[in-house]
């Protein structure tokens, strides 16, 4: 197998050293590192983190191969530093079923840019009114142990109840999109002063924090272990504080443009900020950022949610809801957390890679980098300033929100057991 | 003047005086045997309603016609056009026949914004009420009958609202011409006050340069001009009230709250109205009641709008503007 030595990275953000990859593992971490017959990756300036992990990407594949399918998202993926992805479960058919999850399975693995971990629904067709088969889900060959109706709320008491207590048997997770849906009839973007104002209709910040609340109270009657999706306000960081202090076994994730945009920018009517949960205040933007730093939120997840341009080019109304972020997203916490001095990179290395495995159990990935662990490993330009080409992302879809944006770091080389799937910032 | 017309926000003071001042002279051509004007002639306008609304389209046609401009009335509604991207396949086809201004009605808040920048056309566009965000021209034609009725038709030349005490009663949180007119009677000078029940106020109106109050007893005393909105009887399923009767007693405009109001002040509305339950036929019916004047002020208001926007050169009626206009 080949070698491959990274000369002179900062581990984590650490002092320089040296990491030789030797076939699919790390073989050595350490200074002065030589190895006959290695290709050398020089890294001098460079952070090296372990793989990225996104527990929340929209593949799209099977049935809007239009928006994203596995082999373009998992290139975006690659290109923004990430080893494994959570491909969620809205497709069409619906992930429903060991044979849907199975396919998404497979196709990542076979196009091999990205671990690909399906996401099973947890109610049948995501209509929150029978389980889905969550067992022969977990059994078969893509081992699903994270579920969710992202997209939809999971807002049946019971049925939310009963998937919580049925995972247990597996150790599975089910992942709640927060959404009341009678709260949030006919919302388009957070309700506010900046609502109240362009005349659109008002998604309030207390329909997803009465769902979390509830949540996180079901998870402690029945012993059981559920995560947020996408928290969004600074309402929801109380709840889940209050839940962490009570010993409730809750985790949470925020998403990079939750960090950083904010619902003054609807005044603009474009459709690209359009996204659900939508953007909210500067107060939630601060609040996020702090909690996320403080590990009341415990990870970073994109939300990655490609869409045609069509869908995005029309008025707000008829436009889809969500961004792309695979490519972004590391850069965004950069800006938003780095540069502002509230995380290091051990930090980010906890959030964006380490606890997002975790959570989702993606055995090999979110490791250590050190010698044995597997060689999935993503080397980031922190210095590099420059601003978002969409014409340049590999994802499908060019919905970002910061196309003409400056923002800071770009990935350079991404490892998935210690082969290249991104060099020099381009794709292999 | 600004190049489209999406939100009584965008205007300044001396931009809306100078409306409602062009809109007199408009007046004027009513008065005349042959109410028409050659100063759009050569000029296309497309009415583009993609939402029912037969009063607001005729009232443009109306005036684009007394202007002499070539009009195209398009109306998306009951057609295969329903879906969003439409709008700019609708837009780029009018474009393509040439039209200098579109007068675009729509369900969806921000869909004339849109229009206007999203580099689709090049036309004018004039926002004719855009779900329930904004619908300027109702404002501006508001705002026009209450100069005339408080300030004088021809004394209130020049002059904006400043003091006047306008209250406007009803589903704030579903009307853009409750938004519209915030906006403008404030630019104006005059002190709005809203009047509703707790469900029918937006959250986040307390940036609005307006007063809220939930009891209209006692606002109307001190109002010199009251418009009433309208009110869907099918806000009464979803809970914003529990009864028609009880919104009707607690907001609604009848004999004896009419006679609680100073005797100078107006009653408005934007129509159509709701007799007997926002406001009850003795008040409908009343002099003090605007109604059908705001209607022949629309006519006004909205060859005041085209004019300016798109009349380039060319006097209007008279040669007393000629400074104004120079200046653009």
């Amino acid at each position: 197998m080949s070698k491959i030595l990274i000369r002179g990275a900062k581990v984590l953000g650490h002092d320089p050293q040296d990491v030789l990859i030797d076939g699919e593992t790390i073989a050595e971490v350490g200074t002065g590192l030589t190895a006959e017959g290695a290709e050398v990756v020089e890294a001098e300036g460079k952070v090296l983190l372990p793989g990225l992990v996104d527990l929340h990407t929209h593949l799209r594949e099977p049935g809007r191969e239009d928006s994203e399918t596995v082999l373009t998202g998992t290139r975006a993926a690659a290109s923004g530093g990430f080893t494994a992805v959570f491909a969620m479960a809205n497709t069409f058919p619906v992930a429903d079923t060991a044979g849907v999850v199975e396919q998404v399975y497979r196709l990542g693995r076979d196009h091999g840019y990205c671990d690909v971990q399906p996401i099973g629904a947890v109610t049948v067709g995501l209509e929150g009114r029978k389980l889905a088969e969550l067992g022969a889900m977990h059994e078969s060959a893509a081992g699903v142990t994270v579920f969710s109706d992202d997209g939809k709320c999971v807002h049946d008491a019971v049925i939310m109840r009963r998937a919580l207590e049925y995972v247990k048997a597996f150790g599975g997770v089910v992942a709640q999109h927060a959404q009341e849906p009678r709260l949030t009839e006919g919302a388009e973007m957070n309700e506010g002063v900046v609502s109240a104002e362009l005349g659109l209709g008002g998604w309030p910040a207390v329909a997803e924090e009465s769902i979390i609340a509830r949540d996180v109270l079901l998870a402690e009657h029945v012993g059981s272990r559920v995560h947020i999706c996408h928290l969004s306000t600074a309402g929801s960081v109380e709840i889940v504080r209050w839940a962490k202090s009570r010993g409730i076994d809750v985790t949470a994730e925020v998403t990079p443009h939750h960090l950083l945009l904010t619902d003054e920018l609807v005044r603009t009517y474009n459709p690209v900020y359009k996204v659900n949960p939508p953007l909210r205040t500067e107060r939630d933007v601060l609040a996020l950022r702090e909690a996320l730093a403080d590990g009341t939120i415990d990870i970073v997840a994109t939300d990655h949610a490609p869409h045609p341009h069509e869908d995005k080019d029309c008025e707000w109304a008829a436009a889809a809801m969500g961004m792309v972020g695979l490519e972004t997203a590391l850069s965004v916490v950069q800006e938003t957390m780095v540069d502002t001095g509230l995380l290091t990179w051990a930090g980010v290395a906890e959030r964006m890679s380490a606890k997002p495995a975790e959570i989702g159990g993606a055995d090999g990935h979110g490791r250590p980098v050190s010698a044995g662990e597997p060689a999935n490993l993503t080397l980031v330009d922190t210095a590099y300033r420059g601003s978002v080409d969409p014409a340049g992302f590999a994802s499908r879809s060019r919905n970002t929100p910061y196309e003409g944006r400056e923002l800071p770091g770009r990935v350079t080389h991404t490892w998935l057991r210690g082969k290249a799937t991104l060099v020099d910032g381009k794709l292999t | 003047m600004l190049r489209h017309l999406i939100s009584a926000a965008d205007l300044t003071r001396d931009d809306a005086v100078l409306i409602l001042d062009t809109a007199e002279e408009m007046a004027r051509v009513a008065d005349r045997p042959i109410k028409k004007l050659p100063t759009l002639r050569g000029r296309t306008v497309v009415n583009l309603f993609f939402e029912d609304s037969t009063r607001t389209r005729i009232s443009f046609e109306a005036a684009e016609k007394r202007l002499s401009a070539d009009v195209i009335n398009f109306t998306a509604k009951g057609s295969s056009v329903s879906k969003g991207e439409s709008l700019k396949d609708t837009a780029q086809t009018l474009e393509a026949m040439g039209v200098d201004a579109v007068v675009i009605r729509h369900g969806a808040s921000g869909a004339p914004y849109r229009l206007a920048n999203s580099g689709w056309i090049d036309a004018a566009v004039i926002n004719a009420g855009d779900g329930t965000h904004q619908h300027p021209t109702q404002a501006l034609l508001d705002a026009f009958t209450m100069r005339r009725r408080l300030v004088g038709r021809d004394t209130g030349l020049g002059q904006d609202l400043d003091g006047r005490r306008i209250t406007i009663v009803g589903d704030i949180l579903h009307s853009r011409v409750a938004r519209s007119n915030v906006d403008l009677l404030h630019t104006l000078g005059a002190e709005v006050t809203l009047v509703a029940p707790p469900t029918l106020v937006p959250v986040g109106v307390g940036n609005w340069p307006c007063e809220v109050s939930y009891d209209l007893d006692a606002v109307l005393p001190k109002s010199d001009a009251v418009m009433m909105l309208r009110v869907q009887r099918e806000r009464m399923n979803a809970a914003f009230f529990p009864t028609e009767r009880e919104y009707s007693r607690r907001y609604g405009l009848d004999g004896d709250r009419m006679a609680r109001m100073p005797e100078h002040a107006v009653v408005m509305h934007p129509g159509p109205m709701v007799r007997g339950m926002e406001i009850t036929a003795e008040v409908a019916d009343s002099e003090r009641c605007t109604v059908v004047e705001q209607v022949a002020n629309g006519v006004s208001i909205r060859m005041a709008v085209l004019y300016l926007l798109l009349g380039g050169n060319e006097p209007a009626v008279t040669h007393t503007r000629t400074e104004e206009k120079s200046e653009r």
